[in-house]
């Protein structure tokens, strides 16, 4: 099921016009900067579907930008973030696309800064939920409604028991987890979501394995 | 855990609860919180939805200048004395249409279950409570059990204009607050099943065509209408009256027909009321197009 709390039918408290194009992008925009793990410099955000017809009506395009300067679906802000963005010295570009989605409320967002870049698509599926779908190429799954954990790393065995060691050491449950890679023996992601908000100092230890090329975490 | 409409009611008359416990029951199993913390996170809700409908009523304005302000009309229209309806239902429409204008004007809202359909479940509560006089728990067990029907639709239909119509987001809003005006007039969970089924019966196959994609026109005037059918068929409910057609079947077809309703109907700004001379000559305007862009 994909709505599993009472709050996503009666809520989310938010600035209008619309839950999927307004609060649902900025939600998508605030767990991009999450995972990015800081404000970034620049970014690029493709609207495809219904999004690309009537982002200029639903404030999708403010609401995105918000969420990446990381206000919340009912900050009031919302309404000048291309303002802010701009005092911010943040560069922000729009694209409308033609290419049909899966999804009819699909946004692709290319962001970065001087020291990183990163690409992901996100859908908004009614009443401001929403699901990151791709991260840097890789196909994932996320509600954004529970901490997770991104960890990229070498395809190789023994990577996932070392990982979850360091989760069970601390005691954190995993509540979902999904792997997936590009191909045999290359990069690969795993997507961890926890019942608790993580401390920097389990990322740290996972970031010191072996064969670990980045971590992020997204809170709840 | 409730799947479908019909799990729903069986859980709450086998243990002889309302709807709204077994939700709270469910959202403490779910997320770990105690009742107390659930029923706070709503009353936060139920705030925003009370000072949203004040702010609409004091009259508001869209930046567009397409809505705002319906919600004074019928107000004064009410206090004239002069209407044919009905008092009570009237200001269910007012309250309704006064959540959406705010909304329309970028203001502060709650979502139930969307954004574009916020006005149905705040404008049916704040009208019946004149009547039934509810406690602020009592108010607060409308808000469950509105969200226990929506809960089902979401899971088993849609939500989203973009993925199923009009039906979806105005349709799921009037069955859910149907389902809700009953339980607080005392009627039986089945009763609240047979009314959202009625009220969803009669929202089938609405499309989602925005003016200029903006969450205005016609979205205002369908909450009013969509508060109106809820406020009749919880009557209808209540007076013993039954769906033919079981409440899960009916969201079973509310499904397939948004499946099977083209892109151009579903939120895209393509058809509908939204291409029509008038609904494109608004568009041009508001944004300062030539008409032969589109």
């Amino acid at each position: 099921m994909k709505y599993k709390s009472v709050f996503d039918i009666i809520g989310p408290v938010m600035i209008g016009p619309s839950s999927s194009h307004t609060a649902g992008a900025a939600r998508i925009g605030r767990v991009a900067r999450d995972l990015f793990g800081r404000e970034p410099k620049w970014a690029a955000i493709s609207f495809y579907g219904s999004f690309a017809k009537t982002y200029k009506g639903h404030g999708t395009d403010v609401a995105i930008v918000g969420g990446l300067l990381d206000f919340d679906t009912f900050d009031d802000r919302i309404k000048d973030s291309l303002k802010i963005a701009k005092q911010r010295k943040m560069k922000i570009k729009f694209n409308e696309e033609d290419a049909i989605t899966d999804h009819p409320n699909t946004v692709r967002i290319a962001m970065g800064d001087e020291k990183d870049e990163m690409e992901l698509a996100g859908i908004s599926i009614g009443g401001g939920k929403i699901e990151i779908i791709e991260l840097n190429g890789f196909v994932l799954r996320l509600s954004g409604h529970h901490p997770a954990i991104l960890v990229v790393h070498n395809d190789r065995s023994g990577v996932i028991a070392n990982v979850s060691n360091v989760l069970a050491r601390h005691q954190i449950n995993i509540g979902q987890m999904d792997v997936s890679r590009k191909e045999k023996g290359k990069l690969a992601l795993m997507t961890i979501e926890v019942d608790q908000n993580l401390e920097q100092a389990v990322l740290d230890e996972i970031s010191a394995l072996p064969n670990i090329v980045q971590v992020s975490r997204i809170a709840d | 855990m409730f799947r479908n409409v019909a799990e729903l009611v069986e859980l709450a008359e086998s243990k002889n609860v309302k709807i709204s416990q077994i939700m709270i029951e469910q959202e403490m199993e779910v997320t770990g919180k105690t009742r107390e913390e659930i029923l706070g996170k709503m009353e936060i809700n139920l705030d925003v939805m009370e000072k949203a409908v004040k702010r609409g009523l004091k009259g508001v304005k869209s930046h567009s200048g397409l809505t705002g302000g319906d919600a004074v009309l019928l107000q004064e229209y009410i206090r004239k004395g002069n209407y044919l309806s009905g008092e009570m239902l009237l200001d269910a429409v007012s309250k309704a249409v006064a959540t959406n204008e705010v909304n329309a004007a970028m203001g502060t809202i709650c979502a139930t279950p969307t954004a574009g359909s916020a006005g149905v479940v705040p404008g049916t509560l704040f009208a019946v409570e004149r009547k039934l006089n509810p406690t602020r728990d009592q108010k607060l067990e409308f808000l469950f059990t509105a969200g226990a029907f929506g809960f089902v639709l979401a899971n088993n239909a849609s939500i989203s204009g973009a993925a199923g119509g009009c039906q979806a987001e105005v349709g799921s809003a009037a069955g859910m607050a149907a389902a809700a005006i009953v339980e607080m007039a005392g009627g039986t969970p089945s009763q609240s099943a047979e009314a959202m089924a009625i009220t969803l019966k009669n929202m089938l196959g609405l499309v989602c065509d925005p003016v200029a994609g903006l969450v205005e026109v016609p979205c205002v005037k369908r909450n009013a209408m969509g508060a109106a059918n809820a406020m009749v068929a919880a009557d209808m409910a209540l007076a013993g009256i039954t769906s033919r057609i079981p409440c899960d079947e009916v969201i079973g077809a509310m499904f397939k027909i948004g499946q099977s309703m083209p892109s151009a109907l579903r939120e895209t700004a393509q058809g509908g009321l939204a291409a029509t001379p008038t609904g494109r000559e608004l568009e041009a305007k508001i944004y300062g197009l030539p008409l032969t862009k589109k």
